[in-house]
């Protein structure tokens, strides 16, 4: 069971969920029924060649995929000129979820879950949001599929992200401020799955990430990865050759999964996760789950967490919401053991910094979560010679974060 | 035989169910816990279940979200808690211990090591909520090799069809748990309860105890009447908690608001 597949890395997971010794169902006995009645929803729909017929029409029509391939070419110039030879620095492109309706690569895997939560014949939509993005992306598709949908969100969360509040309200959508815990992410999905647990009837809870008990991982990282489908496939047009390097940003690992995964057997493809390392990894402020954590159980699935030695979870702490989370989920554990993928680590200043940078010089005003990408890629290019090709994920954009970013520039608005 | 068939038997040939009372461990702090569990069997608990602090308690409601967070604010630990058994199971060699609390802690403490020192500081059982059968190899061999019964909760999502599964994975008794929610939340009709305990005794032969919602010495009473035993938490969680002063702290009056409770419960299980 804990022995690595063999030939491939897209096998996982195994039937009890499992990549490795990660993932699994750790769930009380109220939700496991509905667990296992999600799961077997998910295995029928995968079959039905008319729910991916549906899915790809709405991916078309409303949401704007394909995104676009996008060269980064004065970001690349840029970074040549502060490599230390002639033959150093990459080529760097980005793939543009953040030109998705609603601003980011959520709504891909909502999509996917809220047809899938129809066809479960389910009335009621919860989920939890940290930034707001996943909360705005599920309160878009239930206006649009006219389904109630209550959004949990940290109380602490709701304060400072006052703008998607706002617009999941204006969706229709109830907001509801969790104030246990420290309220931010973590203890909103405690709450989403403790409103679940006493609502199974007809309720289904959207998760955001690729994280929570089995098949949540593995399906989110299915919708997710019509990203790295893409990609792919751009890539070979524009360039006639897969990419050097990925790079993408990991909070729980969405949109990072959603690139990676189609491209995990290349194996010339190296990977680059880049986890949120707040104000240091050295200090007790950072969300680097994989960098720091060790592996423990929380909200479903066996992955690495931030913890004490008691097994209490500990607060993370990032400049962006969306990264704010002490887990990561279960297929990146199991990608970082094997060594498939490195994750490394950004800070609040390289991210903001990045997130300057890339305003100024290419014209698109990323969200802080990707920033964290972008500093990996602003550190790793000018090494690289001149021509290998980085392909970033750039999945939100940075409307949301303005305010944050001001404040943390000293601009009063 | 363990302590809880033993007392599950006793009872039994006394012809009534068990009230089993739930506090959790070091709320609101180590001394007074202790105090609460060794004046539990003489205000009438059958069964003790000390709950594991935990920060995520996914399946609790508010009382005990906030009784964990009360007990981590004093230093509560997986260690602390074990401990706190031994120093209760110093003085009572028959009332059955229950750990019941959340995986992870119990990961970190490491599972081998865990069921060891459970069993020599004197638990009886265990009950971890967010390992169901799905999981069972992460615990049970350990649980077993120890000697520590394995109580699994069974909740009106779990139909026939899984419910087999369920109870083989069960030791000791089962915790039937009475509505589909968190801990405290709301109340179970006496008619639920009338259907559920006889579609579990069909597929066992150990004892029923029921829980999640049961406040009351009448509630109780039902239960205990219905099933093997009725479960108390939540209510008295309360009466600890509003029985604190304005920081947290124990009052002189707290433990015993929290036994003349047991005692009104007791009573009721008892047909007084």
């Amino acid at each position: 069971m804990n022995k690595p597949l063999p030939n491939s890395y897209r096998q996982g997971p195994d039937s009890q969920g499992r990549f490795g010794q990660f993932g699994g169902r750790f769930v009380a006995e109220t939700l496991m029924p509905l667990i296992l009645e999600v799961e077997q929803a998910y295995e029928a729909a995968k079959r039905d060649p008319s729910f991916d017929a549906e899915w790809r029409r709405l991916l078309t029509h409303y949401v704007g995929r394909p995104s676009p391939l996008w060269f980064a070419e004065r970001l690349t110039a840029h970074l040549r000129a502060n490599s230390a030879r002639e033959d150093l620095g990459a080529k760097v492109y980005f793939k543009r979820d953040e030109l998705n309706h609603t601003g980011a690569h959520k709504i891909n895997a909502v999509l996917g879950q809220i047809l899938l939560a129809k066809r479960m014949g389910k009335t009621r939509i919860i989920a939890e949001t940290g930034a707001g993005q996943h909360g705005v992306a599920t309160a878009t598709v239930c206006a649009l599929f006219d389904l109630p949908c209550t959004v949990f969100m940290g109380a602490t969360d709701v304060e400072r992200q006052q703008p998607n509040v706002f617009r999941m309200k204006l969706l229709g959508a109830e907001v509801m401020p969790v104030t246990s815990g420290a309220a931010t992410l973590k203890d909103a999905m405690n709450e989403a799955l403790r409103y679940w647990v006493a609502n199974v009837e007809d309720t289904y809870y959207c998760i955001g990430t690729v994280a929570g008990p089995h098949p949540y991982p593995v399906m989110v990282r299915d919708f997710q990865s019509v990203i790295g489908e893409e990609a792919k496939q751009q890539m070979m047009a524009a360039e006639g050759r897969l990419p050097d390097s990925l790079v993408a940003a990991i909070g729980g690992g969405s949109n990072a999964m959603g690139l990676f995964y189609p491209f995990l057997d290349d194996a010339d493809v190296r990977m680059y996760g880049v986890e949120a390392a707040g104000h240091g990894v050295e200090t007790e402020q950072h969300a680097a789950s994989l960098t720091k954590g060790r592996p423990g159980v929380l909200h479903g699935n066996r992955t690495y967490l931030l913890q004490d030695a008691h097994g209490q979870i500990t607060e993370a702490h990032s400049i962006s919401a969306g990264l704010d989370y002490p887990g990561v989920g279960p297929e990146h554990s199991w990608l970082h053991e094997l060594g498939r993928v490195q994750y490394v680590s950004a800070t609040d200043d390289e991210a903001l910094a990045a997130f300057q940078l890339c305003s100024k010089l290419e014209g698109i005003i990323p969200a802080l979560e990707p920033a964290h990408a972008l500093a990996h890629v602003i550190r790793m290019a000018p090494q690289l010679p001149r021509d290998e090709i980085v392909l970033m994920n750039l999945c939100g954009r940075g409307d949301k974060d303005i305010f944050t970013v001001a404040k943390h520039l000293g601009v009063e608005m | 035989m363990s302590r809880i068939a033993a007392k599950f038997a006793a009872l039994k040939a006394e012809g009534r169910g068990a009230l089993v009372t739930y506090l959790q461990g070091f709320d609101p702090d180590r001394e007074t816990s202790l105090a609460l569990l060794r004046g539990l069997p003489e205000a009438g608990a059958d069964l003790l279940e000390v709950g594991v602090p935990f920060t995520d308690p996914m399946a609790d409601g508010p009382s005990i979200q906030r009784a964990a967070q009360r007990a981590l604010k004093v230093g509560a630990t997986l260690p602390g808690v074990l401990e706190l058994v031994r120093a209760f199971r110093a003085g009572d060699g028959t009332t059955p211990v229950i750990l019941m609390g959340y995986y992870n802690p119990i990961l970190a403490y490491g599972v081998d090591r865990f069921c060891t020192d459970a069993a020599a500081a004197g638990v009886d059982g265990l009950i971890v909520v967010d390992v169901p059968p799905e999981e069972a190899g992460e615990i049970e061999p350990q649980a077993r090799a120890a000697g520590l019964d394995l109580i699994r909760l069974v909740a009106p999502t779990t139909d026939d069809a899984r419910l087999p599964r369920v109870l083989a994975a069960t030791s000791g008794f089962v915790y039937y748990v009475s509505i589909t929610g968190i801990t405290g939340t709301r109340s179970a009709t006496a008619a639920s309860l009338e259907e559920a305990v006889p579609r579990i005794r069909k597929h066992t032969d150990l004892p029923i105890a029921i829980g999640f919602g049961i406040r009351t010495p009448q509630q109780a009473g039902e239960a205990a009447r219905l099933a093997d035993g009725a479960v108390v938490g939540t209510a008295l969680v309360d009466t600890l908690a509003a029985s604190l002063d304005e920081e947290g702290r124990a009052r002189p009056e707290t433990v015993g608001l929290v036994l003349e409770q047991v005692r009104a419960l007791a009573g009721a299980v008892r047909g007084r």
